[in-house]
Protein backbone atom coordinates (compact mmCIF):
# COMPACT_ATOMS: atom_id res chain seq x y z
CA UNK A 1 0.00 0.00 0.00
CA UNK A 2 2.90 1.79 0.46
CA UNK A 3 3.99 2.02 -3.20
CA UNK A 4 0.58 2.55 -4.02
CA UNK A 5 0.61 6.46 -3.22
CA UNK A 6 2.47 6.93 -5.84
CA UNK A 7 -0.30 6.06 -8.29
CA UNK A 8 -1.97 9.21 -7.04
CA UNK A 9 0.80 11.16 -8.41
CA UNK A 10 -0.41 10.40 -11.90
CA UNK A 11 -3.47 13.10 -11.69
CA UNK A 12 -1.15 15.86 -10.17
CA UNK A 13 1.65 15.30 -12.55
CA UNK A 14 -1.06 15.68 -15.28
CA UNK A 15 -2.03 18.84 -14.16
CA UNK A 16 1.72 19.95 -14.10
CA UNK A 17 2.02 19.10 -17.17
CA UNK A 18 -0.63 20.98 -18.21
CA UNK A 19 0.85 24.13 -16.39
CA UNK A 20 4.19 23.45 -18.49
CA UNK A 21 2.30 23.38 -21.22
CA UNK A 22 0.86 26.87 -20.29
CA UNK A 23 4.26 28.14 -20.17
CA UNK A 24 5.46 26.69 -23.31
CA UNK A 25 2.13 28.72 -25.20
CA UNK A 26 2.56 32.10 -23.59
CA UNK A 27 6.49 32.12 -24.31
CA UNK A 28 5.42 31.04 -27.93
CA UNK A 29 3.23 33.72 -28.04
CA UNK A 30 5.06 35.83 -26.42
CA UNK A 31 7.83 35.55 -28.78
CA UNK A 32 6.17 35.90 -31.93
CA UNK A 33 4.84 39.20 -30.75
CA UNK A 34 8.13 40.74 -29.41
CA UNK A 35 10.84 38.94 -31.71
CA UNK A 36 8.78 37.37 -34.66
CA UNK A 37 9.77 34.52 -33.97
CA UNK A 38 7.98 31.83 -31.71
CA UNK A 39 10.91 29.35 -31.01
CA UNK A 40 13.24 32.01 -29.80
CA UNK A 41 10.30 33.17 -27.24
CA UNK A 42 9.91 29.15 -26.49
CA UNK A 43 13.33 28.87 -25.84
CA UNK A 44 13.84 32.16 -23.93
CA UNK A 45 10.40 30.63 -21.81
CA UNK A 46 12.69 27.48 -21.23
CA UNK A 47 16.06 29.22 -20.11
CA UNK A 48 14.41 31.30 -17.79
CA UNK A 49 12.75 28.30 -16.31
CA UNK A 50 15.31 25.99 -16.08
CA UNK A 51 17.18 28.72 -14.36
CA UNK A 52 14.58 29.17 -11.46
CA UNK A 53 14.08 25.42 -11.09
CA UNK A 54 17.74 25.08 -10.67
CA UNK A 55 17.80 27.66 -7.77
CA UNK A 56 14.62 26.40 -6.19
CA UNK A 57 16.07 22.98 -6.09
CA UNK A 58 19.23 23.21 -5.10
CA UNK A 59 18.11 26.46 -2.25
CA UNK A 60 15.24 26.04 -2.00
CA UNK A 61 14.85 24.68 1.54
CA UNK A 62 17.73 26.91 2.35
CA UNK A 63 16.18 29.70 1.93
CA UNK A 64 12.96 28.92 2.93
CA UNK A 65 14.12 27.80 6.42
CA UNK A 66 16.38 30.94 6.60
CA UNK A 67 13.03 33.20 5.54
CA UNK A 68 11.32 31.88 8.13
CA UNK A 69 13.69 31.85 10.83
CA UNK A 70 13.64 28.86 11.55
CA UNK A 71 16.43 26.77 14.39
CA UNK A 72 17.28 23.38 14.14
CA UNK A 73 16.56 21.49 17.48
CA UNK A 74 17.90 18.36 18.83
CA UNK A 75 16.60 15.08 20.64
CA UNK A 76 17.57 17.24 23.97
CA UNK A 77 16.27 20.49 23.24
CA UNK A 78 12.42 18.98 22.89
CA UNK A 79 12.05 15.27 23.80
CA UNK A 80 8.79 15.33 23.32
CA UNK A 81 8.14 16.67 19.59
CA UNK A 82 11.63 15.15 18.30
CA UNK A 83 10.14 11.72 19.82
CA UNK A 84 7.02 12.21 17.69
CA UNK A 85 9.33 12.44 14.78
CA UNK A 86 10.91 9.23 15.46
CA UNK A 87 6.96 7.83 15.91
CA UNK A 88 6.04 9.40 12.77
CA UNK A 89 9.17 8.73 10.97
CA UNK A 90 8.78 4.93 12.03
CA UNK A 91 5.49 4.21 10.67
CA UNK A 92 5.62 6.01 7.71
CA UNK A 93 8.42 3.94 6.84
CA UNK A 94 10.21 6.97 5.68
CA UNK A 95 14.22 6.10 5.57
CA UNK A 96 15.74 8.95 6.97
CA UNK A 97 14.61 10.98 10.02
CA UNK A 98 14.34 14.47 8.89
CA UNK A 99 15.44 17.20 10.77
CA UNK A 100 13.53 19.23 13.05
CA UNK A 101 13.13 22.92 13.42
CA UNK A 102 11.36 25.27 15.12
CA UNK A 103 10.08 28.62 15.02
CA UNK A 104 9.81 30.78 17.87
CA UNK A 105 6.00 32.16 17.32
CA UNK A 106 2.88 32.11 18.86
CA UNK A 107 1.04 31.34 15.64
CA UNK A 108 0.13 27.92 15.10
CA UNK A 109 1.80 26.31 11.84
CA UNK A 110 3.89 23.77 10.72
CA UNK A 111 5.71 22.71 7.00
CA UNK A 112 8.16 20.09 5.51
CA UNK A 113 11.01 21.07 3.03
CA UNK A 114 13.38 18.59 1.41
CA UNK A 115 13.22 17.42 -2.49
CA UNK A 116 14.79 14.17 -1.03
CA UNK A 117 13.09 12.36 1.47
CA UNK A 118 16.58 11.30 2.77
CA UNK A 119 17.60 15.21 3.21
CA UNK A 120 14.08 16.55 4.32
CA UNK A 121 12.91 18.51 7.40
CA UNK A 122 9.92 19.23 9.52
CA UNK A 123 9.45 22.66 10.92
CA UNK A 124 7.20 23.55 13.97
CA UNK A 125 6.06 27.16 15.63
CA UNK A 126 6.34 27.30 19.17
CA UNK A 127 2.97 27.82 19.44
CA UNK A 128 1.70 24.66 17.94
CA UNK A 129 3.82 23.05 20.80
CA UNK A 130 2.52 25.02 23.69
CA UNK A 131 -1.06 24.50 22.35
CA UNK A 132 -1.16 20.65 21.18
CA UNK A 133 -1.09 17.64 23.21
CA UNK A 134 0.57 14.59 22.51
CA UNK A 135 -1.61 13.06 20.15
CA UNK A 136 -2.64 16.11 18.37
CA UNK A 137 1.16 16.93 17.80
CA UNK A 138 1.48 13.52 16.36
CA UNK A 139 -1.31 13.98 13.86
CA UNK A 140 1.00 17.42 12.52
CA UNK A 141 3.71 16.04 12.32
CA UNK A 142 2.46 12.74 10.44
CA UNK A 143 0.78 15.34 8.04
CA UNK A 144 4.47 17.02 7.32
CA UNK A 145 6.29 13.63 7.20
CA UNK A 146 3.03 12.19 4.47
CA UNK A 147 4.15 16.19 2.68
CA UNK A 148 7.81 14.19 2.52
CA UNK A 149 6.76 10.93 1.97
CA UNK A 150 4.55 11.04 -0.74
CA UNK A 151 6.64 13.56 -2.61
CA UNK A 152 4.74 16.59 -2.08
CA UNK A 153 7.56 19.25 -1.37
CA UNK A 154 9.49 18.09 -4.81
CA UNK A 155 6.20 18.65 -6.70
CA UNK A 156 4.86 22.03 -4.90
CA UNK A 157 8.29 23.20 -5.17
CA UNK A 158 8.08 22.71 -9.27
CA UNK A 159 4.64 23.87 -9.51
CA UNK A 160 5.10 26.80 -7.63
CA UNK A 161 8.31 27.70 -9.92
CA UNK A 162 6.36 27.20 -12.63
CA UNK A 163 3.69 29.24 -11.85
CA UNK A 164 6.10 31.99 -11.36
CA UNK A 165 7.55 32.10 -14.44
CA UNK A 166 4.45 32.46 -15.60
CA UNK A 167 3.62 34.99 -13.58
CA UNK A 168 6.70 36.74 -14.30
CA UNK A 169 6.67 36.35 -18.32
CA UNK A 170 3.27 37.74 -18.13
CA UNK A 171 4.01 40.26 -15.89
CA UNK A 172 7.06 42.34 -17.79
CA UNK A 173 4.69 41.39 -21.01
CA UNK A 174 2.13 43.82 -20.10
CA UNK A 175 4.55 45.92 -18.88
CA UNK A 176 6.12 46.24 -22.34
CA UNK A 177 3.09 45.84 -24.37
CA UNK A 178 1.93 48.94 -22.47
CA UNK A 179 4.83 50.93 -22.13
CA UNK A 180 6.73 50.39 -25.30
CA UNK A 181 4.16 48.26 -27.67
CA UNK A 182 4.49 51.06 -30.35
CA UNK A 183 7.42 50.04 -31.88
CA UNK A 184 5.92 46.92 -32.60
CA UNK A 185 3.88 48.10 -35.56
CA UNK A 186 6.25 49.18 -37.18
CA UNK A 187 8.50 45.91 -37.70
CA UNK A 188 5.25 44.13 -38.70
CA UNK A 189 4.88 45.95 -41.64
CA UNK A 190 8.55 45.41 -42.65
CA UNK A 191 7.50 41.88 -42.40
CA UNK A 192 4.86 42.60 -44.76
CA UNK A 193 2.48 39.35 -43.35
CA UNK A 194 -0.97 39.43 -43.74
CA UNK A 195 -2.90 41.91 -41.22
CA UNK A 196 -4.92 38.73 -40.22
CA UNK A 197 -2.27 36.81 -39.35
CA UNK A 198 -0.72 39.82 -36.86
CA UNK A 199 -4.17 40.78 -35.54
CA UNK A 200 -4.60 36.93 -34.34
CA UNK A 201 -1.32 36.93 -32.69
CA UNK A 202 -1.61 40.24 -30.73
CA UNK A 203 -5.10 38.93 -29.62
CA UNK A 204 -3.97 35.27 -28.43
CA UNK A 205 -1.07 37.39 -26.93
CA UNK A 206 -2.81 39.47 -25.26
CA UNK A 207 -4.92 36.85 -23.96
CA UNK A 208 -2.43 34.84 -22.90
CA UNK A 209 -1.15 37.45 -20.99
CA UNK A 210 -4.48 38.62 -19.04
CA UNK A 211 -5.44 34.76 -18.69
CA UNK A 212 -2.00 32.32 -18.33
CA UNK A 213 -1.62 33.68 -14.72
CA UNK A 214 -5.02 33.03 -13.85
CA UNK A 215 -4.97 29.69 -15.43
CA UNK A 216 -1.81 28.63 -14.09
CA UNK A 217 -2.88 29.52 -10.83
CA UNK A 218 -6.26 28.01 -10.39
CA UNK A 219 -4.37 24.51 -11.78
CA UNK A 220 -1.68 25.10 -8.65
CA UNK A 221 -3.99 25.59 -6.01
CA UNK A 222 -6.14 22.81 -7.36
CA UNK A 223 -2.60 20.22 -7.06
CA UNK A 224 -2.18 21.73 -3.71
CA UNK A 225 -5.24 21.27 -2.36
CA UNK A 226 -5.59 17.85 -3.64
CA UNK A 227 -2.09 17.10 -1.87
CA UNK A 228 -3.45 18.53 1.69
CA UNK A 229 -6.46 15.80 1.42
CA UNK A 230 -4.18 13.00 1.32
CA UNK A 231 -1.70 14.27 3.59
CA UNK A 232 -4.56 13.88 5.64
CA UNK A 233 -5.40 10.75 5.00
CA UNK A 234 -1.54 9.56 4.96
CA UNK A 235 -1.34 11.06 8.70
CA UNK A 236 -4.81 9.16 9.67
CA UNK A 237 -2.86 5.95 8.38
CA UNK A 238 -0.08 6.32 10.31
CA UNK A 239 -1.02 7.23 13.54
CA UNK A 240 -4.77 4.90 13.50
CA UNK A 241 -5.74 7.69 15.36
CA UNK A 242 -7.44 10.86 12.87
CA UNK A 243 -9.21 12.17 15.89
CA UNK A 244 -5.35 13.68 16.77
CA UNK A 245 -5.30 15.96 13.76
CA UNK A 246 -8.74 16.69 13.79
CA UNK A 247 -8.26 18.01 17.01
CA UNK A 248 -5.36 19.70 16.44
CA UNK A 249 -6.82 21.40 13.03
CA UNK A 250 -9.94 22.62 14.82
CA UNK A 251 -7.51 24.46 17.46
CA UNK A 252 -5.33 25.07 14.65
CA UNK A 253 -8.17 27.59 13.04
CA UNK A 254 -9.29 29.32 16.34
CA UNK A 255 -5.81 30.67 16.80
CA UNK A 256 -5.84 33.95 15.41
CA UNK A 257 -2.32 34.64 15.49
CA UNK A 258 -0.80 35.25 11.92
CA UNK A 259 2.37 34.10 11.02
CA UNK A 260 4.66 36.88 11.16
CA UNK A 261 7.42 35.37 8.87
CA UNK A 262 5.49 33.88 6.17
CA UNK A 263 4.42 35.16 2.58
CA UNK A 264 2.85 34.35 -0.14
CA UNK A 265 5.66 32.38 -2.20
CA UNK A 266 5.91 30.04 1.13
CA UNK A 267 2.21 29.96 1.98
CA UNK A 268 1.62 26.58 -0.02
CA UNK A 269 4.07 24.62 2.26
CA UNK A 270 2.22 25.66 5.67
CA UNK A 271 -0.26 22.70 6.99
CA UNK A 272 -2.97 25.66 7.33
CA UNK A 273 -2.42 28.82 5.10
CA UNK A 274 -1.07 31.32 7.27
CA UNK A 275 -3.27 34.39 5.97
CA UNK A 276 -6.73 32.97 6.21
CA UNK A 277 -8.91 35.02 7.88
CA UNK A 278 -11.83 34.10 9.65
CA UNK A 279 -15.07 32.69 7.77
CA UNK A 280 -13.66 32.53 4.66
CA UNK A 281 -15.83 31.26 1.95
CA UNK A 282 -16.12 27.42 2.51
CA UNK A 283 -15.09 25.43 -0.89
CA UNK A 284 -12.67 28.56 -2.31
CA UNK A 285 -11.20 27.67 -5.86
CA UNK A 286 -8.78 30.32 -5.21
CA UNK A 287 -7.24 29.09 -1.89
CA UNK A 288 -3.94 26.27 -1.32
CA UNK A 289 -5.31 24.83 1.04
CA UNK A 290 -9.09 23.37 1.58
CA UNK A 291 -11.29 24.46 4.35
CA UNK A 292 -10.28 23.67 7.75
CA UNK A 293 -13.28 22.37 8.78
CA UNK A 294 -14.44 20.51 5.65
CA UNK A 295 -11.25 18.64 6.97
CA UNK A 296 -12.12 18.14 10.29
CA UNK A 297 -15.22 16.63 9.32
CA UNK A 298 -13.72 13.83 7.02
CA UNK A 299 -11.30 12.94 9.87
CA UNK A 300 -14.05 12.95 12.08
CA UNK A 301 -16.32 10.84 10.01
CA UNK A 302 -13.86 8.34 9.38
CA UNK A 303 -14.75 4.95 10.70
CA UNK A 304 -11.30 2.92 10.25
CA UNK A 305 -7.66 4.31 9.61
CA UNK A 306 -6.92 2.66 6.01
CA UNK A 307 -7.23 5.15 2.61
CA UNK A 308 -10.47 3.53 2.02
CA UNK A 309 -12.04 4.89 5.25
CA UNK A 310 -10.91 8.65 4.16
CA UNK A 311 -12.11 8.49 0.63
CA UNK A 312 -15.48 7.42 1.93
CA UNK A 313 -15.26 9.92 4.11
CA UNK A 314 -14.28 12.37 1.39
CA UNK A 315 -16.95 11.58 -1.25
CA UNK A 316 -19.61 11.90 2.17
CA UNK A 317 -18.39 15.17 3.29
CA UNK A 318 -18.13 16.94 -0.40
CA UNK A 319 -20.98 14.95 -2.21
CA UNK A 320 -19.22 14.19 -5.52
CA UNK A 321 -18.84 10.58 -6.70
CA UNK A 322 -15.31 11.83 -7.70
CA UNK A 323 -12.79 9.36 -6.30
CA UNK A 324 -9.89 11.28 -4.41
CA UNK A 325 -7.55 8.01 -4.11
CA UNK A 326 -7.19 5.94 -6.35
CA UNK A 327 -8.94 1.59 -6.45
CA UNK A 328 -5.54 0.21 -6.29
CA UNK A 329 -4.28 1.65 -3.42
CA UNK A 330 -7.74 1.76 -1.38
CA UNK A 331 -8.52 -2.13 -2.06
CA UNK A 332 -5.01 -3.16 -0.73
CA UNK A 333 -5.26 -1.61 2.15
CA UNK A 334 -7.54 -3.89 3.95
CA UNK A 335 -9.16 -2.96 7.24
CA UNK A 336 -7.32 -1.38 9.59
CA UNK A 337 -8.63 -0.38 13.13
CA UNK A 338 -8.38 3.17 15.14
CA UNK A 339 -6.35 2.95 17.96
CA UNK A 340 -6.91 4.37 21.52
CA UNK A 341 -6.66 7.73 22.42
CA UNK A 342 -3.43 8.45 24.83
CA UNK A 343 -4.18 8.24 28.41
CA UNK A 344 -5.38 11.74 29.21
CA UNK A 345 -3.47 13.27 31.57
CA UNK A 346 -5.03 16.65 33.26
CA UNK A 347 -4.96 18.53 30.70
CA UNK A 348 -5.03 21.99 32.18
CA UNK A 349 -1.52 21.05 34.26
CA UNK A 350 -0.33 19.34 31.20
CA UNK A 351 -1.31 22.79 29.56
CA UNK A 352 1.10 24.71 31.83
CA UNK A 353 4.02 22.40 31.39
CA UNK A 354 3.87 22.49 28.00
CA UNK A 355 3.96 26.65 28.30
CA UNK A 356 6.47 26.04 30.48
CA UNK A 357 9.07 23.36 28.39
CA UNK A 358 8.41 25.51 24.91
CA UNK A 359 9.50 28.63 26.54
CA UNK A 360 12.26 27.08 28.77
CA UNK A 361 13.43 25.65 25.24
CA UNK A 362 12.93 29.03 23.61
CA UNK A 363 15.59 30.78 26.10
CA UNK A 364 17.80 28.42 25.50
CA UNK A 365 17.82 28.20 21.57
CA UNK A 366 18.47 31.95 22.20
CA UNK A 367 21.40 31.00 24.43
CA UNK A 368 19.93 32.97 27.12
CA UNK A 369 21.83 32.03 30.62
CA UNK A 370 19.45 30.43 32.78
CA UNK A 371 20.18 30.94 37.26
CA UNK A 372 18.27 29.98 39.70
CA UNK A 373 17.70 31.40 42.85
CA UNK A 374 17.79 30.59 46.07
CA UNK A 375 14.26 31.77 46.47
CA UNK A 376 13.15 29.74 43.63
CA UNK A 377 13.23 33.04 40.82
CA UNK A 378 14.33 31.98 37.49
CA UNK A 379 16.78 34.45 36.13
CA UNK A 380 17.37 34.73 32.09
CA UNK A 381 20.79 36.36 31.15
CA UNK A 382 20.65 37.20 27.64
CA UNK A 383 24.58 36.22 25.52
CA UNK A 384 25.41 39.80 25.92
CA UNK A 385 25.21 39.85 30.03
CA UNK A 386 28.91 40.35 31.11
CA UNK A 387 29.04 41.01 34.44
CA UNK A 388 30.08 38.71 37.37
CA UNK A 389 27.06 39.28 39.87
CA UNK A 390 23.93 39.28 39.59
CA UNK A 391 21.29 40.80 42.12
CA UNK A 392 17.95 38.88 42.58
CA UNK A 393 15.00 41.91 42.13
CA UNK A 394 12.59 39.52 44.00
CA UNK A 395 14.86 38.37 47.59
CA UNK A 396 18.03 40.85 46.88
CA UNK A 397 20.20 38.22 47.31
CA UNK A 398 23.60 38.10 45.45
CA UNK A 399 24.04 35.40 42.71
CA UNK A 400 27.49 34.82 40.63
CA UNK A 401 27.11 34.50 37.12
CA UNK B 1 9.08 -19.16 -41.07
CA UNK B 2 11.01 -16.00 -39.82
CA UNK B 3 7.84 -14.21 -38.41
CA UNK B 4 6.72 -17.07 -36.74
CA UNK B 5 10.43 -17.32 -35.10
CA UNK B 6 10.38 -13.89 -34.00
CA UNK B 7 7.25 -14.02 -32.13
CA UNK B 8 8.28 -17.08 -30.41
CA UNK B 9 11.90 -14.85 -29.11
CA UNK B 10 10.06 -11.54 -28.55
CA UNK B 11 7.32 -14.11 -26.02
CA UNK B 12 10.52 -15.24 -24.71
CA UNK B 13 11.98 -11.79 -24.08
CA UNK B 14 8.41 -10.67 -22.33
CA UNK B 15 8.54 -13.15 -19.93
CA UNK B 16 12.10 -13.12 -19.19
CA UNK B 17 11.63 -9.25 -18.43
CA UNK B 18 8.14 -9.57 -16.83
CA UNK B 19 10.32 -12.54 -14.64
CA UNK B 20 12.98 -10.18 -14.12
CA UNK B 21 10.59 -7.50 -12.89
CA UNK B 22 8.70 -8.91 -10.55
CA UNK B 23 11.46 -10.64 -8.94
CA UNK B 24 13.44 -7.50 -8.20
CA UNK B 25 9.68 -6.41 -6.81
CA UNK B 26 9.44 -9.21 -4.35
CA UNK B 27 13.35 -8.71 -3.73
CA UNK B 28 12.37 -5.15 -2.36
CA UNK B 29 9.21 -6.16 -0.32
CA UNK B 30 11.49 -8.60 1.46
CA UNK B 31 14.23 -6.46 2.74
CA UNK B 32 11.60 -3.72 3.57
CA UNK B 33 9.85 -6.45 5.53
CA UNK B 34 13.80 -7.71 7.52
CA UNK B 35 14.25 -3.82 7.52
CA UNK B 36 10.94 -3.47 9.14
CA UNK B 37 11.61 -6.59 11.51
CA UNK B 38 14.96 -4.81 12.31
CA UNK B 39 13.47 -1.36 13.33
CA UNK B 40 11.04 -3.54 16.02
CA UNK B 41 14.49 -4.85 17.46
CA UNK B 42 16.16 -1.60 17.70
CA UNK B 43 13.01 -0.37 20.31
CA UNK B 44 12.92 -3.75 21.66
CA UNK B 45 16.41 -3.42 22.52
CA UNK B 46 15.66 0.64 23.43
CA UNK B 47 12.62 -0.52 26.42
CA UNK B 48 15.35 -3.47 27.94
CA UNK B 49 18.03 -0.69 28.09
CA UNK B 50 15.24 1.76 29.49
CA UNK B 51 14.13 -0.58 32.60
CA UNK B 52 16.59 -0.92 34.71
CA UNK B 53 16.92 3.03 35.07
CA UNK B 54 12.95 3.22 35.32
CA UNK B 55 13.05 0.67 38.70
CA UNK B 56 16.07 2.43 40.00
CA UNK B 57 14.03 5.77 39.95
CA UNK B 58 10.96 4.56 40.99
CA UNK B 59 12.66 2.24 43.77
CA UNK B 60 12.86 5.60 46.32
CA UNK B 61 9.58 6.57 45.96
CA UNK B 62 7.45 3.17 46.30
CA UNK B 63 7.93 1.64 49.45
CA UNK B 64 5.08 -0.96 49.04
CA UNK B 65 5.16 -1.68 45.24
CA UNK B 66 7.78 -4.73 45.33
CA UNK B 67 5.67 -7.17 43.49
CA UNK B 68 4.79 -4.99 40.60
CA UNK B 69 8.45 -4.13 40.21
CA UNK B 70 9.78 -7.30 40.00
CA UNK B 71 7.01 -8.43 37.77
CA UNK B 72 8.34 -5.71 35.17
CA UNK B 73 11.96 -7.24 35.87
CA UNK B 74 10.84 -10.76 35.51
CA UNK B 75 9.32 -9.88 32.61
CA UNK B 76 12.27 -8.14 30.77
CA UNK B 77 14.77 -10.83 31.66
CA UNK B 78 12.27 -13.44 29.85
CA UNK B 79 12.18 -11.33 27.34
CA UNK B 80 15.52 -10.74 26.63
CA UNK B 81 16.01 -14.84 26.58
CA UNK B 82 13.81 -15.33 23.66
CA UNK B 83 15.65 -11.81 22.30
CA UNK B 84 16.91 -14.42 19.27
CA UNK B 85 13.76 -16.28 18.95
CA UNK B 86 11.05 -15.31 15.86
CA UNK B 87 8.70 -12.95 15.66
CA UNK B 88 5.66 -15.15 17.71
CA UNK B 89 7.31 -16.60 20.83
CA UNK B 90 8.55 -13.05 21.28
CA UNK B 91 5.42 -10.60 20.77
CA UNK B 92 4.01 -13.08 23.29
CA UNK B 93 7.16 -12.18 25.58
CA UNK B 94 7.22 -8.78 24.85
CA UNK B 95 3.17 -8.13 25.64
CA UNK B 96 3.91 -9.70 28.73
CA UNK B 97 6.11 -6.43 29.73
CA UNK B 98 4.28 -4.27 28.39
CA UNK B 99 1.37 -5.06 30.16
CA UNK B 100 4.08 -5.40 33.56
CA UNK B 101 5.22 -1.84 32.69
CA UNK B 102 1.53 -0.71 31.75
CA UNK B 103 0.97 -1.58 35.68
CA UNK B 104 3.69 -0.31 37.11
CA UNK B 105 3.03 3.30 35.47
CA UNK B 106 -0.62 3.05 36.75
CA UNK B 107 0.74 2.08 40.38
CA UNK B 108 3.02 5.46 39.60
CA UNK B 109 -0.25 7.52 39.64
CA UNK B 110 -0.46 7.10 43.28
CA UNK B 111 3.08 8.94 44.47
CA UNK B 112 2.43 12.35 43.72
CA UNK B 113 6.52 12.76 44.99
CA UNK B 114 7.35 10.48 42.24
CA UNK B 115 5.13 12.41 39.18
CA UNK B 116 6.51 15.55 40.44
CA UNK B 117 10.33 14.10 39.89
CA UNK B 118 11.67 15.47 36.40
CA UNK B 119 13.71 12.22 36.15
CA UNK B 120 10.61 10.10 36.23
CA UNK B 121 8.66 12.95 34.18
CA UNK B 122 11.43 12.24 31.34
CA UNK B 123 11.58 8.93 32.02
CA UNK B 124 8.14 8.21 31.37
CA UNK B 125 8.30 10.73 28.15
CA UNK B 126 11.14 8.23 26.91
CA UNK B 127 9.11 4.91 27.43
CA UNK B 128 6.06 6.41 26.32
CA UNK B 129 7.60 7.26 23.03
CA UNK B 130 9.29 4.13 23.01
CA UNK B 131 5.71 2.27 23.50
CA UNK B 132 4.67 4.23 20.83
CA UNK B 133 8.07 3.16 18.07
CA UNK B 134 7.02 -0.01 18.91
CA UNK B 135 3.51 -0.47 18.00
CA UNK B 136 4.50 1.99 14.96
CA UNK B 137 7.23 -0.40 13.80
CA UNK B 138 4.97 -3.80 14.18
CA UNK B 139 2.10 -1.69 12.44
CA UNK B 140 4.95 -0.82 9.74
CA UNK B 141 5.88 -4.59 9.85
CA UNK B 142 2.61 -6.21 9.44
CA UNK B 143 1.91 -3.86 6.52
CA UNK B 144 4.84 -4.80 4.80
CA UNK B 145 4.30 -8.42 5.70
CA UNK B 146 0.92 -8.22 4.41
CA UNK B 147 1.95 -6.58 0.61
CA UNK B 148 4.90 -9.67 0.16
CA UNK B 149 2.70 -12.17 1.68
CA UNK B 150 -0.10 -11.17 -1.21
CA UNK B 151 2.42 -10.89 -3.70
CA UNK B 152 3.67 -14.16 -2.90
CA UNK B 153 0.17 -15.99 -3.55
CA UNK B 154 -1.56 -13.68 -5.97
CA UNK B 155 -1.67 -14.38 -9.70
CA UNK B 156 1.15 -13.63 -12.06
CA UNK B 157 3.56 -13.10 -8.79
CA UNK B 158 2.55 -16.08 -6.76
CA UNK B 159 4.81 -17.99 -9.73
CA UNK B 160 7.82 -16.24 -9.49
CA UNK B 161 7.69 -16.55 -5.40
CA UNK B 162 7.40 -20.41 -5.64
CA UNK B 163 10.23 -21.01 -8.55
CA UNK B 164 12.84 -18.53 -6.69
CA UNK B 165 11.36 -20.36 -3.24
CA UNK B 166 10.19 -16.85 -1.60
CA UNK B 167 8.48 -17.51 1.91
CA UNK B 168 5.97 -16.45 3.58
CA UNK B 169 6.55 -13.58 6.47
CA UNK B 170 5.45 -14.20 9.98
CA UNK B 171 3.06 -11.42 11.66
CA UNK B 172 3.99 -10.08 14.89
CA UNK B 173 0.78 -10.14 16.58
CA UNK B 174 0.74 -9.15 20.60
CA UNK B 175 -1.07 -10.89 22.12
CA UNK B 176 -1.24 -9.60 25.97
CA UNK B 177 -2.91 -11.36 29.24
CA UNK B 178 -5.84 -8.76 29.57
CA UNK B 179 -6.96 -9.68 25.73
CA UNK B 180 -6.54 -12.71 26.41
CA UNK B 181 -9.38 -12.68 29.19
CA UNK B 182 -11.87 -10.53 27.05
CA UNK B 183 -14.67 -13.03 27.03
CA UNK B 184 -16.01 -14.27 23.86
CA UNK B 185 -19.48 -13.92 22.61
CA UNK B 186 -20.61 -16.30 20.36
CA UNK B 187 -23.39 -16.87 18.17
CA UNK B 188 -25.00 -20.20 17.67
Amino acid sequence: MWEQIRSNQTGSAILVVWMGALLLLVGYFLGLYFFDSGIGGLIFALILWVIMSLVAYFQGDSILLAMSRARKISHDDHPRLYNIAEEMKIASGLEAMPSIYIIDDPAMNAFATGRDPKKASVTVTSGLLQKLNRDELQGVVGHEMAHIKNRDVLLMAMCSVLLGTIVLLAWYASRVMIFGGMGRTRRSSSSGGGGLGQIIIIVAALALIILAPIMAQLIYFSISRKREYLADASSALYTRYPEGLASALEKLAASTNQLKSANKATAPMYIINPFRKRGMAASDLTSTHPPISERVRILRSMAGASFADYDTSYRKARGTSKVLISAAAVTAAGALTLRAPQPPAAEKLEEVQRARETSNLMWNLNKYNTITCACGTKLRLPPSFKLPQLRCPHCGRINTV
Amino acid sequence: MTIVLWIVVGIIVILLIAFITIYNGLVRLRNQVKNAWAQIDVQLKRRHDLIPNLVETVKGYMKHERETMEAVTKARTLAQQVASAGPGERAKAEGELSSALTRLLAVAEKYPDLKASQNFLALQEELTSTENKISFSRQFYNDSVMTYNNQTQMFPSNVVASVASFKHGEFFEVTVAAERETPKVTFT
